[in-house]
């Protein structure tokens, strides 16, 4: 299957439609979550309570026998929060620092979570085989239950989102001013936390333990760069997020031996890597044509200065002077001097010169602050 | 115990003292994110070296896969530089987005490589002695014993050679520039001896792994600490007391090497983090109880100084006055008889000579406010601390 076939069969195969449903789903409700988590600086908390989840994983299947994902999820969730609480403590109570506590809790929980899947591997009634794929994620193992139980979860967040809209927005640009203000920030703290530790178990399924946390930053830290507004912002997150969901499920189901998670996060990381280029106003490529405008408009004025300079000294401010006593140094180059023309600041005459009158009035605007940066 | 079980503990032990070293000035630098980093984007550079070696032990593969794992840092300090995404999102970027193509490299050369995900994850200590370095016909023991074995030896020799400058650029910066120790020289030294460990502890333990063994040891020795050598020195005897105790651990459930030593770590932290004599959770939890009681003793000695009035000195007083509750009244002033700081008369409380003297010196620290001088005062003062 090629991924053309994929897209025709989309609407006529149930399976597949259930699943590409499932990972636009949850890239949305990622790329919406994880909006916060770029914002508060809490990207790499995200990889931490994705694999602090992994021991859940393991002893809910040791402790139920069952193989169902809701319970796997359920146990997931559990040590997901008991990991993220543990790591606040950590930074709160000792003189570790954030970091130290991420990788901390990040690779015990995962060592441990690894000690019990190769345990649980070599129990002889283990139907196993099944919780490897918590690793790289399966999107195929999708049922349209998990969809259900996704979009079920999407809508809650969705709405708590719009419900304390204010107040997380306020927390998220200024914390302090939020808890001056009276509200109670501890709770609105431990709410957005609860709901990335949510988002980040239903992603483990599809993108898998090891990866998740890139779903999450990825198409927020992609949206960032387009906008300035947080509604913005979240909704062309959650735009992304959706978008390499399906498209990474579509190149996975099209090839064989590939896990979809790995696929997922490359094309969310292209989207990152396009938006780094190519944004309106923050990205590298506009930062540099601005650059390259800014410099060209600092020499044309420079230019334009030195002529004012010198036609300040004679009383006709028209007088012609010769090209010749302009220099690289003055920010000249034929360039600028034809930009000059082309304003009416100057004529040219053969190889000469002379300012016009709207020319030494915009000279003569450099020196008064305010107008000037107003023309800028 | 077999051969292969010594081997085995003694990869493991070399692997965790190997990392223990460079760990240590991670998580005193808070960089260790930067080591999980690492640890994810060596895999498309290993994946590439193995295509072109052949061979898992090549010290060509280590070098290339370390020079990903130096790239890694530059990428991510240019992404930084940028100013596009904040610091940490940066790192949360890049790592996944290597490691995706290297696991997607191995998915797709499946046959060809003799990687496959699981050890990629957890490493094939297990099977590292029967990979053994032949030298004209003779067993000179595995493989993967000499590399780590170099490699600690390497990080060891520059970890003597650099300390002072180490020491100095971790703890102040800024001296450690104006001396003419150049930072940037250091920075990269320590993120390339990182990489190269993280590489050759890979093979032994795997991708997560082997951050374990970074932060962990380090982490909890700081926990333990104020000093950088006994630090170092803790924490290579945590690496391997995990690496001993997690080898039997993981014999005795069938179960991962690597994923019982990393639980063994997260026992020993856990411990560390509950019971440390300084830093630990309970001790935390007396020495707030202890300053809680010292500060009411401190304002209560200071209201007895305030007021010659005998009324707001009777015993009744501060219950109805102060609004103490009866039973921290009544510890403060036991406390306080206990240091023979007041005397009580017809219930009525009298600051004594000492206490006198201690308010005096109390009022002039609060004044002045020198910090830790009220430490001092406590000492010279209480023969017995709330």
């Amino acid at each position: 299957m090629n991924i053309t076939e994929y897209f025709s069969m989309l609407f006529t195969d149930y399976t597949l439609g259930v699943i590409t449903l499932g990972t636009a789903v949850l890239g949305a409700v990622c790329g919406m979550l994880g909006s916060f988590a770029v914002l508060r600086r809490q990207s790499l908390l995200g990889d931490a309570i994705s694999h602090a989840a992994l021991p859940g994983i393991a002893l809910a299947f040791l402790l139920t026998g069952t193989k169902q994902t809701h319970f796997l999820l359920l146990g997931a969730l559990i040590s997901g929060l008991l990991g993220t609480f543990w790591i606040k403590s950590i930074v709160k109570k000792t003189r570790l620092k954030n970091d130290t506590a991420l990788g901390l809790i990040l690779s015990l929980f995962f060592g441990f979570g690894m000690l019990l899947l190769t345990f649980i591997q070599k129990l002889p009634n283990a139907n196993q085989a099944g919780l490897d794929k918590y690793l790289f994620g399966q999107a195929a193992t999708l049922m349209v239950q998990d969809v259900y139980v996704m979009i079920g979860v999407t809508g809650v967040s969705l709405f708590v989102l719009l419900l304390f809209w204010k107040e997380l927005k306020l927390l998220l640009f200024d914390p302090d001013y939020t808890l001056t203000l009276g509200f109670n920030t501890r709770f609105l703290d431990i709410l957005i936390t609860s709901f990335i530790v949510l988002a980040i178990v239903l992603g483990l399924q599809t993108v898998g333990v090891v990866l998740m946390s890139a779903m999450l930053l990825a198409p927020a830290a992609a949206a960032r760069q387009w906008t300035n507004s947080l509604s913005v912002m979240i909704f062309l997150a959650a735009a992304f997020g959706a978008f390499s969901g399906v498209l990474g499920t579509a190149i996975s189901a099209s090839q064989n031996n590939l896990s979809t998670g790995p696929i997922i996060v490359l094309v969310a990381a292209g989207l990152v890597l396009l938006s780094f280029v190519f944004a309106p106003q923050r990205g590298l490529l506009a930062r540099r044509i601005r650059f390259y405008r800014n410099r060209k408009e600092l020499n044309l004025r420079k230019t334009l200065s030195v002529m004012y300079h010198i036609a300040q000294n004679h009383k006709d401010i028209s007088h012609p002077h010769a090209i010749k006593i302009l220099n690289n140094f003055h920010g000249y180059t034929r360039k600028t001097l034809n930009k000059l023309e082309e304003k009416n600041w100057v004529e040219i005459r053969g190889n000469q010169w002379s300012l016009t009158a709207k020319g030494y009035q915009e000279a003569e605007n450099f020196y008064k602050p305010q107008e000037a940066m107003q023309d800028l | 115990m077999s051969d292969a079980q010594i081997e085995i503990q003694l990869i493991a032990g070399l692997a965790a003292m190997a990392c223990a070293i460079p760990g240590v000035f991670l998580v005193l630098r808070k960089m260790t994110m930067i080591s999980d980093a690492i640890s994810h984007s060596i895999l498309p550079g290993l994946v590439v070296g193995f295509f072109i070696t052949q061979d898992l032990n090549s010290p060509w593969l280590i070098l290339l896969a370390a020079v990903t794992g130096v790239l890694t840092v530059v990428l991510v300090e240019f992404i930084q530089k940028t100013r596009l995404v904040k610091e940490d999102t940066a790192i949360g970027l890049v790592f996944p987005a290597l490691f995706s193509i290297g696991v997607i490299l191995i998915a797709q050369n499946a046959n060809d490589v003799h990687l496959d995900i699981d050890a990629v994850l957890l490493g094939e200590l297990a099977f590292a002695p029967f990979d053994r370095l032949l030298i004209n016909n003779l067993d000179l023991g595995p493989k993967s014993l000499w590399v780590i074995g170099s490699i600690l030896l390497l990080s060891l020799s520059l970890l003597i050679l650099f300390f002072k400058e180490l020491k100095m650029s971790t703890f102040d910066k800024g001296l450690a520039t104006s001396l003419g120790f150049s930072p940037l020289l250091i920075h990269y030294g320590l993120m390339s001896v990182s990489s190269v460990t993280i590489v050759g502890a890979f093979d032994a333990v795997g991708a997560v792994l082997v951050v374990a063994l970074i932060i962990a040891p380090a982490a909890t020795a700081y926990l333990l600490t104020d000093s950088l050598k006994k630090m170092l020195v803790l924490s290579v005897f945590f690496g391997v007391i995990s690496a001993v105790i997690g080898y039997w651990l993981a014999h005795w459930l069938d179960a991962s090497i690597a994923g019982s030593m990393t639980s063994v770590l997260g026992m020993l932290f856990l411990l560390v983090f509950l019971f440390a004599p300084k830093q630990g959770v309970i001790s935390a939890i007396f020495k707030e109880k202890q300053q809680r009681k010292e500060v009411s003793l401190l304002v209560f000695l200071l209201h007895l100084q305030n007021h010659e009035d005998p009324r707001e000195r009777h015993v009744n007083h501060l219950q109805e006055h102060i609004n103490w509750h009866r039973i921290q009244a009544k510890t403060v002033v036991d406390l306080a008889q206990k240091n023979n700081l007041i005397e009580i008369e017809n219930q009525v409380i009298n600051l004594s000579e000492k206490g006198l003297q201690f308010t005096e010196e109390a009022l002039k620290y609060i004044t002045t406010n020198k910090p830790t001088a009220i430490e001092d005062l406590k000492n010279k003062f209480f023969l017995f601390r709330g």
